[in-house]
């Protein structure tokens, strides 16, 4: 288990037990608590919330004919959808997103790499990788951006962070990741909204590239 | 719970549905789905109970928040029509740690306090962290609005918190 200095702040555990993130946001803390037993723990203490809450929720009444069906049903095979376990740097939500194969990089320029697991109105997360020593190109952001590190670690004007840790920035930070100088560093990393780049190249690429 | 778990009883399977079918209906319905819907999300969730009953880990969890969060993603899948990120499984291998009875009872006591601590809550909060539990609020309105209601439970989440992480650690 790597050291975890960032973590998912208490109220995104909450958002995320109940439901209430965005897809691409919830990949990033389903990803995060794989690595993370301290924010697991949190979890599932969210989780025993929702249950108390459970419990007293005032009973509806049933047909009766469903619990003999079910029990009927108990024999046969449910059918669930695929899931991946995890497979190198990637933990099993990663490898579910990437349906089970390795990423498809697409160069970003400047030997920056990313491979898009999913991008719809509601925001999109992907896979970047950066070369040691190299820096994404400076941009802000018009929502939310997580970036969870998955190998290497970076640094910006907010801090370092190493394998497993989270970075949150906002719509006021304007930052410039850096890559450490002794192994790339890959990332998992959500917006709800497209980042604003300060360069005049990335911003023409931008809608080319989904980021 | 366990006797689902360890000896695939049916019986035993009965009275979870008995305790949890009707409540599951009744929360469902409040988090937005039409009856029948409700109905077809209760049928999956206690069949995902009895298939998946080797994952329930009584020393981490009680089996309403287990229930909760198979819950909460089966009626998410269905609202959104997408398949929602969970974590990986922690592996568990009964027969390398057995039952830790202390630890199970410290795990009941502790959601006993979490539930009586939300029973002492003034309405007004108590629904604020119903509605956020039952997916009513974003992320956002969660750290702004229910900061207070939050805050009078945190101590006991805590506590629970520290058993479990410990635990957590120990099985590592």
């Amino acid at each position: 288990m790597p050291v975890i200095t960032h973590h998912i702040p208490d109220a995104m555990l909450a958002a995320y037990v109940s439901g209430n993130l965005e897809h691409s946001f919830a990949l990033v803390v389903a990803t995060h608590v794989s690595l993370c037993l301290d924010c697991r723990a949190a979890m599932e203490a969210h989780q025993a919330l929702g249950g108390a809450i459970l419990e007293t929720t005032v009973p509806e009444k049933l047909p009766k004919s469903l619990k003999s069906s079910i029990i009927d049903r108990l024999d046969s095979p449910m059918v669930a959808a695929p899931g991946y376990g995890r497979s190198g740097i990637f933990p099993a939500p990663v490898m579910t997103a990437l349906k089970g194969k390795p990423p498809r990089w697409k160069m970003l320029g400047a030997g920056i790499r990313q491979s898009i697991l999913s991008a719809d109105r509601s925001g999109s997360a992907r896979l970047l990788y950066i070369p040691p020593g190299r820096a994404v190109p400076e941009h802000s952001h018009n929502g939310l951006e997580l970036t969870l590190v998955l190998q290497g670690s970076f640094s910006d004007n907010t801090g370092h962070f190493g394998t497993g840790d989270l970075e949150i920035a906002d719509a006021d930070l304007s930052h410039q990741p850096t890559a450490d100088p002794d192994v790339p560093c890959i990332c998992l990393a959500a917006t709800d909204a497209p980042l604003r780049f300060k360069p005049l190249i990335p911003r023409l690429l931008q809608p080319l590239f989904q980021i | 719970m366990l006797a689902v778990r360890d000896q695939r009883d049916r019986k035993a399977f009965g009275r979870l549905y008995d305790h949890y079918a009707p409540r599951l209906k009744g929360f469902v319905m409040r988090s937005g789905l039409p009856a029948a819907q409700a109905e077809e999300v209760v049928q999956d969730v206690m069949l995902t109970i009895w298939h998946k009953a080797a994952l329930f880990d009584p020393h981490r969890a009680q089996v309403s928040a287990w229930v909760y969060q198979i819950t909460r993603n089966r009626t998410i899948d269905m609202i959104r029509k997408e398949r929602r990120p969970v974590p990986e499984e922690i592996e568990q291998d009964n027969a390398v740690a057995p039952d830790d009875a202390g630890q199970i009872l410290a795990v009941e006591q502790e959601t006993r306090y979490l539930a009586q601590a939300l029973a002492g809550l003034k309405p007004g909060q108590r629904d604020a962290i119903e509605k956020a539990y039952l997916g009513e609020l974003t992320h956002q309105e969660l750290s702004t609005q229910t900061g207070l209601p939050l805050g009078t439970i945190k101590s006991r989440i805590r506590l629970g918190l520290k058993r479990l992480r410990h635990e957590l650690k120990g099985m590592r």
